[in-house]
């Protein structure tokens, strides 16, 4: 079946949450008052058990295309970024890969979810994932994420964060569709001066083999607290298992010849 | 979970071995769960179509049912004005109706008592109705000086714009026909000024256009706005029009997540708008960049105003000023030779009056002769007097006033020149940042001359968009729960020397224009309400209407309060105690009243005042003194009841009813409509003929289910009025002024045309044009883009074809095009009215503007606008900085009250004013709604914004030392708050003549109660209004800050005082 995934637009995100609320409705999500954090609009931190979608806000005195800010201040030039973060939905997922239990699984739409009724609580997923998404809900003790609203593709519905969101920030497809569209998007604003797009997690050839929920940003990844360079955790475990199983038939072989030299 | 053993063939193992997925990763791992799992939206039992209840964007739900509970509530994605996009508070609708903070069952406080008791529903109705027979009795007025009154000062009411239009059209009804003039709602304090400055200038107080036609704009500027977080689902307009290669402009105080997607930011000193505008004025008119062939067809600019009329000059002060009252006489800003009344704004006052006698005029209603001079050299031609007023408004002075440089300047001038004109078009897109102002209405009103010079109005991608900001605020304004208007914009009474319909009618009712047939919409009206008891030998029961004395708003309400003659108040939805300015007057007058009753969701801070309110704890007041009696209602959610809400493009969208009230949760439908039954029933036998109005009242609405729900749908039906025969009318220009026509709101007529709920049409976006004609209703007629006949030329032909939007066609003789025509279908363009013609056939087949009495779009408004017919810049009534532009600093009719707690500040000249030396404004945030009462009791919301903050400069934090996320205290002469701070380079220093001046942003949402809680930053606003719309003035303000957090219990009174007597406030400071 096709591969579906999202497309996070965030040239025209306005930071309005709407798809941390969408998604705590549509999947219950628990709600999390944290408190003020004083860190420009977000108030909710990060991805986490009980939030599966997050928008970053990030306020630099720095230019953004040809927009004009008139601020009066020495260079007067500012900027806000605002990114809504997700659960990457990995080609390459380590979290998949560590899952002893076999409760993380990809579905049908190339998507990666935990299924609650296998789920554990053991964690091996939690410091395999790169991008740090998943996260144990403590009072209940299980690991919860984003499921990329499994539920309502399975319907032919579009999950809740991409159907709220109000400029289409967020877009949902299939992932070629998406790719193409993200492409040709990242080529409009560097004709309109736009210089600093580029895509994130797009490419089938970086370290977790292409997300399949990824974004368009207007700088490098860590100014939106992403993993520059994200690499999947077990993509060196065929490699251990080769060490593995040459280290055992060396052992193997050692002992065969003890038991041979002995009977000399 | 229930457990099940899963047969052998269901072991993943199993299922690993035999099927495709070997590895176990994929299929093969597919849970019971997965399995099984199906979308609440797939199994609903059935989808119900509503709106949602914050905003007025009105994005329209799907309510998802399954037994009877609701289990899902997303956007529908067929709305065209939507598109199936919800914002934070939108998403958060099932949690907000079905979560569990709401209350279920009636509260009551006995005086004195320091707690709730729980009452049943039934008793407390009684009880109010009780109350409300006693005390409108003794509030009786039923004369003064021999004019007739009729009317009762006892009861007042407030709320209305988060409630359907059947329900605030019942409260109306209900409380005039008891005598009630003390009606108002949440459009007082957002709105009202944005109905004065859009209906004097083009003869509606509404929007002109709608969100979804900024995709054609060439050039939007939001200024007053802060659209993507007050109305991110609008937003995607100008998302999509970017995209399209438009321009966006914020102008703004405050840097907010809407300037984040601008093309071009400019800070400006928060008040001084006007300097702003007047200035883009001075540019279009001294480099003549106007589009000339418009603004001499469509506009008022070749009239010749009267000789009386002074500009205001370097004084600032307009001919007809008396300075004893702090009013103007209106009568020499009249054109020369004749008088027009206007649409709106200041309407059956003496000034109208009065002109019944003057025969010079040729008496009242625009007759007479208005005379142009189409080479503009008149010297009392508009054009001249605009010219002459905004000479002194250059780029040099909009630098000193605003802090908007030079160069910053001349791009925006050049931008809007630029993307006007025939092939072009701007929108304007204001919201409460412009109305909220002493002067706000001319706010509005130098918005509106900028889109008349450049030819935007009436055009695909121009226009004056107006942002409101509740579910149905502009209904409420439409069929208003306001004290100065009757449903459909028919000025309320005042008390005259005479009394009779034909007196009114003939004040009020231009010669000229559809405000011709006013006695059409006003009998009908008095039909609606009185039925077979309104009659022509009784002037169809005019007389039962109550009289107004002058300002009768929410801010004279809280006066008449403090002064302990208002006995009854009901909150429907509204929370003063936050929400309006200057809370502490707000909580100060409620501990005076009898009693109280508040119909909301949760416990909101009007509710609680009097046990846990800021002056309980400053020990100001003490519960066990203050002797209100209050009743909490819980109320009943959109989703519990149907109705029509009408959004912030004139449209009305019916919700259905998806799930039952619990419990005491009633609607007000319910609640108004057994409230009035109860008070028939204790009036039944009375004699009085004051109490005629309220028996003879039509009351008679069918009821069903167990609680007796009255039928919404026959409420909507009134509305829309019925001829002789009872068929239903299809629109306004069916109505009759001889009784045979019952219209309750004459705009809306037309709403159930043909007998079919009209505002239910749900026609999927898909199908038809972008205006989305057949989506819904809007008023006037189904028009979805007002004076739309201005988009082609004088001859009837599109001024571009890019810009097409009706056009006359010839060979079918009649307006055709994209929507409907703003016009009569008909008219030709080249109609001339024959001698004597009256209403509108006395407008010619190239005057667009039907509603005023000349046809054209005011740039100088001869009536309406209470403090002159230009805007003129003034200084906010508490500013850091002196009027640089005229010698009056601040609005000189404005509207003031003197109370001890309600001090304004010194001069920025006099002593003392050093102690406020910054500029604070406010706005709001997209996490929350208004006042709180929907956003803060929401945990999915309250967690985004948990606490009140201020947005401060990093300049000023170190000027201060102020520590970003420690605390601050805010100071003014009306109290103190504390908030905690964010330094943000988003606040910017603003060089104003010379010197920095720093400003202070505080979003105004927070109270003490709900999950999300902090000081209301209206405990630092005052009581000063815009004279003509009443509104008050919340978005500029001087304050003092200082590190830390503010004083508890009395010492926080004790800090406000200790600031007073340093700034030498006294009951005369800030009067002058």
């Amino acid at each position: 079946m096709e591969r579906f995934g999202f497309f996070t637009d965030t040239s025209v995100c306005i930071g309005c949450k709407a798809c941390e609320v969408a998604c705590k409705e549509w999947n219950e999500v628990p709600d999390d008052l944290v408190g003020w954090a004083g860190s420009s609009h977000d108030n909710s931190v990060g991805l986490g058990a009980d939030r599966w979608r997050h928008v970053a806000f990030v306020e630099q005195p720095v230019p953004l295309g040809d927009q004009q800010a008139n601020f009066r201040r020495e260079g007067g030039d500012f900027r806000w970024l605002m990114e809504s973060d997700v659960c990457k939905h990995c080609t390459e997922a380590a979290c998949l890969d560590d899952c002893p239990t076999g409760a993380i699984f990809r579905t049908e739409f190339g998507t990666v979810v935990v299924q609650p009724d296998i789920c554990n609580g053991c964690g091996y997923c939690v410091p395999a994932c790169p991008y740090g998404v998943l996260d144990k809900r403590e009072e209940d003790g299980r690991i919860f994420k984003c499921t990329l609203c499994y539920d309502r593709l399975g319907e032919g519905q579009e999950p809740a964060c991409a159907k709220a969101c109000p400029t289409d920030s967020i877009q949902f497809g299939p992932l070629e569709e998406l790719r193409g569209r993200a492409g040709a998007r990242v080529q409009e604003l560097h004709e309109r001066g736009v210089e600093e797009a580029r895509l994130y997690g797009e490419d089938p050839g970086d370290g977790v083999g292409g997300a399949g929920a990824f974004f368009l940003l207007l700088d490098e990844p860590e100014v939106y607290g992403l993993p520059p360079d994200p690499v999947v955790t077990t993509r060196d475990l065929p490699g251990t298992w080769k060490h593995v199983g040459l280290a055992a038939g060396a052992l193997l072989a050692g002992a065969v010849a003890c038991f041979a030299g002995a009977r000399r | 979970m229930n457990l099940r053993v899963p047969s052998p063939g269901e072991l993943p193992l199993v299922r690993q071995l035999r099927g495709a997925d070997r590895l176990g990763r994929g299929a093969a791992a597919e849970s019971r769960w997965s399995k099984e799992l199906r979308a609440r939206t797939a199994t609903a039992d059935r989808t119900v179509k509503s709106v949602c209840p914050y905003c007025a964007v009105g994005c329209a739900q799907n309510i998802f049912v399954k037994d009877g509970e609701i289990v899902q509530i997303e956007g529908d994605p067929d709305a065209p004005h939507s598109r199936g996009r919800l914002c934070p508070k939108g998403s958060a609708t099932r949690q907000l109706t079905t979560g569990s903070s709401r209350e279920r069952h009636v509260l009551h406080r006995r005086p004195g008592a320091s707690d709730w008791e729980r009452l049943d529903l039934e008793t407390a109705m009684d009880m109010i109705a009780d109350r409300v027979v006693r005390d409108r009795r003794r509030g009786w007025e039923e004369e003064e000086d021999g004019d007739l009154l009729h009317r009762t000062m006892g009861i007042a009411a407030l709320g209305g714009a988060t409630l359907d239009n059947e329900e605030n059209y019942l409260i109306k009804k209900l409380l005039t026909a008891l005598g009630v003039i003390q009606i108002e709602n949440q459009a007082r304090v957002c709105h009202s000024s944005t109905v004065v400055g859009l209906g004097t200038s083009f003869g509606r107080g509404a929007s002109s256009t709608l969100p979804g036609d900024l995709q054609n704009s060439d050039l939007i500027v939001l200024e007053g706005s802060n659209m993507a977080e007050a109305h991110p689902v609008a937003y995607q307009w100008v998302v999509e029009a970017k995209a399209r290669g438009a321009t966006v402009i914020h102008v703004d105080p405050h840097y907010s997540r809407t300037s984040a997607l601008a093309d071009e930011f400019v800070p400006l000193r928060a008040g001084t708008d006007i300097a702003f505008l007047g200035g883009i004025i001075n540019h279009v008119l001294t480099t003549e960049s106007d589009f000339r062939e418009y603004v001499l067809a469509y506009t008022n600019a070749s009239t010749i105003v009267g000789e009386r009329f002074e500009d205001a000059g370097a004084e600032g002060l307009f001919s007809g000023y008396e300075e004893a009252t702090m009013s103007y006489d209106p009568r020499s800003w009249q054109y020369e030779g004749a008088f027009v009344g206007a649409a709106a704004g200041q309407r059956d006052q003496e000034g109208n009056v009065d002109r019944l006698q003057e025969d010079e005029l040729g008496g009242p209603g625009g007759r007479g002769e208005i005379r142009r001079d189409e080479t503009l050299r008149h010297p009392r031609c508009v054009w001249q007097i605009l010219r002459r007023h905004y000479a002194a408004y250059t780029p040099e002075m909009v630098e000193r006033v605003c802090g908007v440089p030079q160069d910053v300047f001349a791009k925006v001038c050049r931008l809007f020149v630029e993307n006007s004109g025939r092939e072009r078009t701007t929108a304007f897109v204001h919201g409460v940042g412009w109305t909220q102002h002493t002067i706000g209405s001319q706010y509005i009103r130098a918005a509106s001359i900028l889109q008349l010079l450049l030819g935007n109005m009436g055009r695909p991608g121009g226009g004056v968009m107006a942002m409101r900001g509740h579910a149905s605020i502009q209904g409420s304004s439409d069929i208003p729960t306001l004290f100065d208007t009757l449903p459909g914009y028919i000025p309320m009474p005042h008390a005259h020397g005479h009394d009779d319909l034909a007196d009114f009618i003939a004040a009020d009712s231009p010669a000229r224009g559809f405000w011709g047939n006013m006695d059409d919409y006003v009998v009908s009206l008095l039909k609606a309400w009185w039925g077979r008891a309104a009659t022509a030998e009784n002037d169809y029961c005019f007389e039962y209407l109550p009289r107004l004395t002058g300002s009768h708003s929410t801010y004279d309400t809280t006066m008449a309060m403090v002064e302990g003659k208002v006995k009854g108040f009901f909150l429907f939805g509204q929370n003063p105690a936050v929400g309006s300015a200057n809370t502490r007057m707000q909580r100060l007058g409620m501990s005076k009243l009898d009693w109280l009753v508040v119909r909301d969701f949760s416990l909101i801070e009007s509710a609680t005042w009097w046990k846990d309110g800021p002056e309980i704890e400053s020990g100001e007041m003490r519960t066990a003194d203050i002797d209100t009696e209050v009743f909490f209602l819980p109320a009943a959610a959109h989703t519990e009841k149907e109705g029509t809400f009408t959004n912030t493009q004139r449209m009305l969208q019916w919700h259905h009813k998806a799930v039952d009230p619990r419990d005491d949760q009633r609607s007000d439908l319910w609640f108004t409509y057994h409230l009035g039954r109860k008070v028939r029933e204790r009036l039944a036998d009375s004699g009085d003929r004051n109490d005629r109005p309220i028996l003879d009242l039509t009351w008679d609405y069918p009821t069903e289910g167990e609680i007796e729900e009255p039928l919404a749908d026959a409420v909507l039906a009134e509305i829309n009025g019925w001829n002789a025969d009872g068929e239903m009318l299809s629109a306004y220009t069916e109505l009759k002024a001889d009784g045979s026509t019952s219209c309750g709101c004459w705009i809306y007529c037309g709403c159930y045309a043909e007998g079919v709920n009209q505002t239910a049409r749900r026609k999927p976006a898909s199908e038809q044009n972008w205006t989305g004609g057949e989506w819904a209703w809007a008023w006037p007629a189904n028009r979805r883009i007002l004076y739309n006949r201005a988009s082609a030329d004088p001859s009837g032909k599109p001024w571009s074809e890019r810009k097409k939007l009706v056009w006359w066609d010839e060979g079918k003789g009649e307006w055709v095009g994209h929507d409907t025509p703003d016009f009569e279908a008909g008219k030709p363009p080249d109609y001339v009215p024959p001698e004597g013609a009256t209403g509108p056939d006395a407008l010619r087949g190239d005057e667009p503007f039907i509603m005023q009495a000349d046809g054209r779009g005011w740039l100088f408004a001869p009536a309406g606008v209470a403090d002159g017919p230009l805007p003129t810049h003034y200084e906010p009534q508490d500013s850091p900085v002196r009027n640089l532009l005229h010698e009056h600093q601040r609005d000189p009719a404005r509207q003031l009250y003197e109370h001890e707690w309600n001090r304004y500040h010194p001069d920025p000249d006099e002593p003392g004013a050093e102690v406020f030396p910054f500029a604070a404004t406010t706005y709001r945030l997209t996490e929350h709604f208004t006042a709180g009462g929907m956003s803060r009791w929401t945990p999915y919301l309250a967690e985004l914004q948990p606490e009140f903050f201020c947005e401060v400069s990093p300049e000023l934090a170190a000027e201060r030392g102020l520590e970003h996320a420690g605390w601050a205290t805010i100071v003014g002469a009306r109290g103190a708050v504390e908030a905690r701070v964010m330094v943000t380079e988003r606040m910017t220093p603003l060089w104003v003549d010379g010197r920095v001046v720093h400003q202070i942003g505080m979003p105004y949402h927070w109270g003490p109660n709900g999950l999300a809680r902090g000081d209301s930053m209206n405990e630092l606003s005052s009581m000063a209004l815009d004279p003509s719309s009443h509104i008050q003035e919340v978005k500029a303000l001087s304050v003092d800050i200082r590190p830390g957090r503010r004083p508890r219990g009395p010492g926080r009174t004790v800090l406000v005082e200790e600031y007073r007597r340093r700034a030498g406030i006294t009951a005369a400071t800030g009067m002058g």
